[in-house]
């Protein structure tokens, strides 16, 4: 009865956490025009989880190109079909591995330390005394660091994506040997704008979505304590992980199920 | 103050760099404008169009000329009807010219071939094609194949 007990009490806890989130989703969105009028703090923020995250996203993008290019190369060579490579290289990365590799890492690099920082912030009273001040911190320190965010992921991915598939080319065209004219033809014959690319895109910005929101709530909502704050960190990477491979397959299952 | 500066110098580059990709996916790694090319339409029905799709190629002596626009059943005669858009610079197409649905090596995807006839007339916006070869469908030829046997 116990454990019964237990489960529930997860569940609703779980429920009440992703109430809580939206409800800081409205606040949050509410605070987005003040915090658009403030160019120089996007700025700062921008820089400190795009700019910063670049070598990251950069070097993994060119390592998943090159696997794909040599795992694709493999299994395509049995077929004698390996002037696709190019294909199924672009179309892995431009729908899924792009956005979903891009939104994972960017939560490790940019999304923990956000939720850090904004914890040290309400550990430290910072942001009480903003609000003594009259100053709103979601309007000067929250909404800023999730717009930055909502900005960077998309275009993280899109720089993950064509490193992805110019490494994959690499690793196929110039050591295995693919013809390279096939190699480039076949990704602009097969590789569909509406369906492909701008999907791809609607994907990366869903997860940046995400990836803030949950980096700056969970930073916002933390346990003012040291003990607090490594949680919130912990929470923010494991949340953000989660949700966005659940919100990849609700995506993937509307953009491309019929 | 200096500082500053340079950080906003990064992020003007990150973001210039990241729309750059952007547009190297949408335009140099995807069909973009290749879809919107103006053109006109044309139907052809089939019997049968086998594993034709929406965007499957229309083909030219082997180069891709149009895509299908779409496919529906006609109501009466239960023909599938495919309406394929054509590139507006191959306006000279015979009026007599066949259309035969075809497999791009065996396990490959499905498109149309265009062979044209002798007719003087050309084909315009909204004709309609008069010859037309369906899918081959595999099954079909084994059970033909088999069923001859068998007769012997």
């Amino acid at each position: 009865m116990n454990m019964l007990a237990a489960l529930g009490a997860a569940v609703v806890g779980a429920l009440q956490h992703m109430g809580k989130t939206a409800l800081f989703f409205v606040l949050v969105l509410r605070a987005v025009p003040g915090a658009l009028r403030r160019p120089s703090l996007l700025v700062t923020e921008l820089y400190a989880i795009g700019v910063l995250s670049l070598v990251i996203i950069l070097i993994s993008g060119a390592f998943v190109g090159l696997v794909l290019g040599l795992q694709g190369y493999n299994i395509l060579s049995k077929f004698s079909a390996t002037e696709s490579l190019g294909v199924i290289v672009a179309l892995s990365l431009v729908r899924e591995l792009g956005p979903v590799v891009t939104a994972l890492l960017f939560a490790g690099r940019a999304g923990s330390s956000i939720t850090a920082e904004i914890a040290l912030m309400k550990t430290t009273e910072q942001l009480s005394a903003m609000e003594m001040m009259a100053v709103d911190p979601i309007k000067r320190v929250i909404a800023p660091r999730f717009i930055a965010a909502l900005i960077a992921v998309p275009l993280l991915t899109a720089m993950f994506n064509v490193v992805g598939i110019a490494s994959g080319y690499l690793i196929g065209g110039v050591v295995l040997g693919v013809d390279a004219a096939a190699y480039w033809e076949q990704i602009v014959r097969q590789v569909d704008f509406s369906d492909d690319i701008v999907n791809g895109i609607v994907k990366s910005v869903a997860f940046g979505v995400l990836a803030g929101l949950i980096a700056v709530f969970e930073g916002y909502n933390a346990t003012p304590t040291s003990l607090g704050m490594s949680r919130a960190t912990t929470r923010t990477v494991v949340i953000t992980s989660l949700a966005v491979l659940g919100m990849d397959f609700i995506l993937t299952a509307m953009m491309f199920g019929n | 103050m200096n500082t500053h500066r340079t950080v906003e110098i990064l992020v003007g580059a990150f973001v210039a760099v990241g729309i750059a990709a952007l547009f190297i996916l949408s335009i140099q790694m995807s069909n973009f404008g290749s879809t919107s090319v103006k053109g006109y339409e044309i139907t052809a029905r089939f019997d049968n169009v086998g594993g034709l799709t929406e965007r499957s190629p229309v083909k030219l002596a082997g180069l891709t000329i149009g895509r299908v626009t779409d496919i529906q059943i006609d109501p009466e005669t239960f023909e599938a009807v495919a309406t394929l858009r054509i590139d507006g610079r191959y306006n000279n197409l015979p009026r007599d010219t066949i259309a035969s649905i075809y497999t791009a090596g065996l396990l490959g995807e499905q498109f149309i071939e265009l062979s044209p006839g002798a007719d003087e007339a050309v084909l315009g916006h909204g004709d309609q094609l008069m010859l037309t070869q369906s899918a081959v469908i595999l099954e079909r030829i084994i059970s033909q194949f088999l069923f001859d046997k068998a007769a012997e």
